[in-house]
């Protein structure tokens, strides 16, 4: 029980900057905007929060440090895709490379230093609950944020009215700009939420899963963040099923390691990537739901003629 | 005729009479696009319980018109005022705020959201789909314009779609509503009714400004129209008093040569057969075709009638070999099976086929003309390709002798495909295709776009092919061009040929109710009586 406890825990503290950096993506994916720089974004995060949390010693201006870093590069992303029309693909594939690189400038002097962990918060009451306690109510700041972004993204997406008008965007932006909606300026509210959300991502990373700083420290996470967007069909609650199957797959490979089985352990370590493209190419075979919910200006720039 | 717009206008304002508050007056509006006048000096009054017609060739500037009435485009010049006070329309929001409402050409509709989201989407206020479903269900009844709030666009045929944009716009409870081609994409029966509820409306006192290309419709329904040529106002005039010839002639600026059709004497050898063709659907918005049987003989044009996306696509596709069909003797050119065969074999036993999206299908848009030419017919040769290697001179010389004889207009020589505009690509397609002298040609919308005197070349090309001895098969959704050019007719709908009957027998209403899907009503009864005695 204790140990099935602490194996949970350290799945939902797997899971949860992939889940994180995926429902920001898949809001800017929403409103027609393919942002590959999220392994960039996430990264600039971890290095900004780590730095922060590390000369103030408080891991949460950590955290708004760290999604401020990774909002700031998705404004970079917007100004050039957005305001410029360049290719979102070419565009995001640099922002991961800007990213990388200068997180190793910035993060130099901060490698080996300790770091300011982020402690859990218990929540009174629920916390002592058996089982459900320890995993859902006695975590950091983070987790929880995780929690609310999905259930939040969700109902706005698909209960309010700017939800429905970012879908239409992403939908189709011509019909959208012929009835009148600002394109541009819901596209670029959606990558700043999406770049703040990598950057979170990050900042969990380097605050919460391994306090310190360690180059390219994100290790693709972006890049499963993006695929986990489209195999769960751009659906909120289908990206935690594959976040956590990911985090879950992961831990569960660690252990199966440390027991030593005999296999490969190259091949354990490939077993989440290989895990979570199955099932979710499983769950996505419905094929007119998910054509229904693929945003089907994705990627296309847009120039409003006037 | 061709005087400055403005004293042509004001003395024959008084010619017609029409009453109605003025509603929206364009003043000496302009509109340049780069180095192109699109609009020059054009003025136009809108007035309550009117339908205004606004009429012109393709390019005359009518879409640039609308789009500053609707506020999607700024002019560079001209006042606009409404109920006699001068606005600044700035957005398609402003304009609806004021009540001016739009049904659009190329639809507006988001595919993947809901009827009830998509007309959310244009109405201001606070979101309530619940509510608003009520308030579709009570309004699409009232108007006699059924519709299902929770459907899915992207489910729904384009005839309901269009019903979705009208009770958008009836929501917005506009004083004038704009409509861009609104009946290109429905039955006649669908038709009547909108023009049923047009003049509803307009006894309400609403106004609508109304475009079409169809000079009939616009005759019957309109009270006054503006007609417009090379971005300028040419004249005004009463619909009702006009025809269709005089109102044609208006918008050209000279007359139009009528399409003859020479009697097709008997029939010639079978030259295309299609026989039992059936395809499963491809994807989740695809039509199947089911047990497609059509013959077109030497000397003969047979057109398919039908309203869009009832599976005209996947025929044309099955035809031209872009898609193979399961047997090969579905489809048979010159009595040669080729059902299982990729387009060039088709193309070398005689073919040619010219799909309805000319640019991107029909064309490459980034490749020059003549580079254009070589990719259709570098397969049947025409000395395109010698020992391997494209020979571009002769290119060269093709895409003059095209150019010259369908008369295709261009800014300098062999530009690239996407420079053109609409009509003169269409044009340059389907020469390329018919300079050829195919023995067989299938043609999907051969004058989509096309302005009236070009779309009266190709028809008549068409015919002269056909009664020179080769098979011409047209697919179209406009009946005024079938009834010009078929000797006989059949009717898709949703996957299913109706048998291909003589044009004379045809009537506009029996391809309406095939359209609908519903079969020959005394055959429905007397299958229905032989089951029965069965």
């Amino acid at each position: 029980m204790e140990l099935a406890v602490a194996v949970i825990v350290t799945i939902v503290t797997a899971a949860t900057p992939l889940l994180i950096a995926a429902i920001g993506e898949l809001v800017v994916e929403r409103s027609g905007v393919l942002n590959l720089g999220v392994e960039g974004m996430m990264v600039i995060g971890a290095v900004a929060a780590f730095a922060i949390a590390h000369n103030t010693g408080s891991p949460y201006l950590g955290i708004v440090g760290g999604m401020a870093a990774g909002a700031f590069l998705a404004l970079l992303f917007g100004l050039l895709t957005l305001t410029l029309a360049t290719n979102q693909v070419a565009t995001g594939l640099a922002l991961t490379l800007l990213g990388l690189g200068l997180s190793g400038a910035i993060g130099e002097p901060y490698v080996g230093l300790p770091g300011t962990k982020l402690q859990p918060i218990e929540i009174p009451l629920l916390a002592d609950i058996p089982f459900f306690g320890p995993i859902l109510f006695k975590q950091d700041i983070i987790v929880y944020a995780s929690f609310a972004l999905v259930a939040g993204v969700a109902w706005f997406l698909f209960r309010t009215r700017a939800g429905l008008t970012l879908r239409s965007v992403g939908d189709s932006q011509t019909s959208a700009h012929t009835l009148g909606i600002s394109v541009i300026r819901i596209r670029y509210l959606a990558v700043l939420f999406g770049g703040a959300c990598a950057g979170l991502a990050g900042a969990q990373l380097s605050l919460a899963y391994t306090p310190q700083w360690v180059e390219n420290m994100t290790a693709g996470r972006g890049w499963i963040a993006l695929a986990l967007v489209v195999f769960a069909s751009w659906r909120p609650l289908r990206v935690i099923a594959g976040a956590y199957l990911f985090g879950a797959v992961t831990i569960g490979q660690l252990h199966a390691q440390a027991l030593g089985f005999g296999i490969p352990s190259q091949l354990l370590s490939s077993l989440p990537y290989l895990a979570t493209i199955a099932v979710l190419v499983i769950i996505s075979r419905d094929r007119r739901l998910t054509l229904v919910n693929t945003p089907a200006s994705l990627g296309k720039p847009f120039v409003p003629d006037r | 005729m061709e005087t400055d717009t403005q004293t042509a206008k004001d003395p024959q304002a008084g010619d017609f009479e029409r009453s109605g508050d003025l509603l929206l007056q364009a003043q000496g509006i302009t509109k340049r696009f780069g180095e192109i006048l699109a609009n020059n000096n054009v003025s136009i009054d809108l007035r309550a319980g009117e339908i205004h017609a606004l009429l012109g060739e393709n390019g005359a500037g009518k879409s640039t018109l609308v789009k500053i009435l609707y506020g999607a485009l700024e002019p560079n010049d001209g006042a606009l005022l409404w109920r006699g006070k001068p606005v600044a329309i700035t957005s398609p929001a402003e304009a609806r705020k004021l009540g001016i409402g739009m049904v659009f050409q190329h639809f507006s509709l988001f595919e993947a959201l809901t009827v009830a989201e998509n007309i959310a989407l244009a109405l201001p206020g606070k979101l309530s789909i619940r509510e608003l479903s009520e308030r579709i269900r009570k309004v699409s009844t009232d108007y006699g314009l059924e519709l299902d709030p929770g459907a899915i666009v992207a489910d729904l045929p384009v005839g309901i779609r269009q019903r979705v944009e009208i009770v958008r716009c009836l929501l917005q409870e506009p004083d004038l509503i704009i409509m861009d081609e609104p009946t290109s994409v429905l039955t006649p029966q669908e038709t009547d009714q909108l023009f049923i509820t047009l003049q509803r409306l307009t006894k309400e006192g609403c106004a609508i400004l109304y475009i079409s290309h169809r000079l009939e419709e616009v005759k019957q329904i309109c009270h006054h129209a503006t007609i417009m040529r090379h971005g300028e106002v040419v004249s005004e005039c009463d619909p009702s008093k006009e025809t269709p010839a005089t109102l044609a002639s208006m918008m050209v600026g000279a007359e139009i040569k009528d399409v003859r059709k020479p009697s097709a004497g008997a029939p010639g050898d079978e030259r295309l057969v299609i026989e039992r063709l059936s395809a499963p659907a491809d994807g989740p918005f695809g039509v199947a075709l089911r047990d497609v049987d059509l013959t077109i003989h030497a000397g003969e044009v047979v057109a398919i009638a039908g309203i869009a996306a009832n599976g005209q696509g996947e025929l044309f596709d099955l035809i031209s070999g872009e898609r193979l069909s399961a047997l090969p003797e579905s489809v048979r050119i010159d009595g040669q099976p080729v059902g299982r065969k990729g387009v060039n074999e088709r193309r070398r036993a005689g073919a040619a086929f010219v799909p309805e999206e000319r640019l991107g299908h029909g064309a490459v848009p980034g490749l020059k003309l003549s580079e254009n030419i070589v990719l259709t017919r570098h397969g049947v040769n025409d000395g395109l390709v010698r020992a391997g290697f494209v020979n571009r001179s002769r290119a060269a010389e093709l895409e003059k002798k095209i150019k010259k004889n369908y008369d295709v207009r261009m800014s300098h020589d062999d530009p690239e495909a996407r420079s053109l505009s609409g009509g003169n690509l269409q044009k340059f397609v389907v020469g390329r295709e018919l300079d050829r002298n195919p023995g067989v040609i299938v043609i999907n919308q051969p004058t989509w776009g096309v302005d009236a005197g070009a779309a009266a070349t190709i028809r008549q090309e068409l015919i002269d092919l056909a009664r020179a001895g080769s098979a011409v098969l047209v697919i179209s959704q406009d009946l005024d061009e079938i009834f010009e050019v078929a000797d006989r007719i059949a009717v898709i709908s949703r996957g299913e040929l109706s048998d291909a009957e003589p044009a004379e027998s045809m009537t506009r209403e029996r391809i309406g109710l095939l359209m609908g899907g519903i079969t020959d009503a005394h055959t429905a009864q007397g299958g229905g009586a032989a089951t029965h005695a069965a």
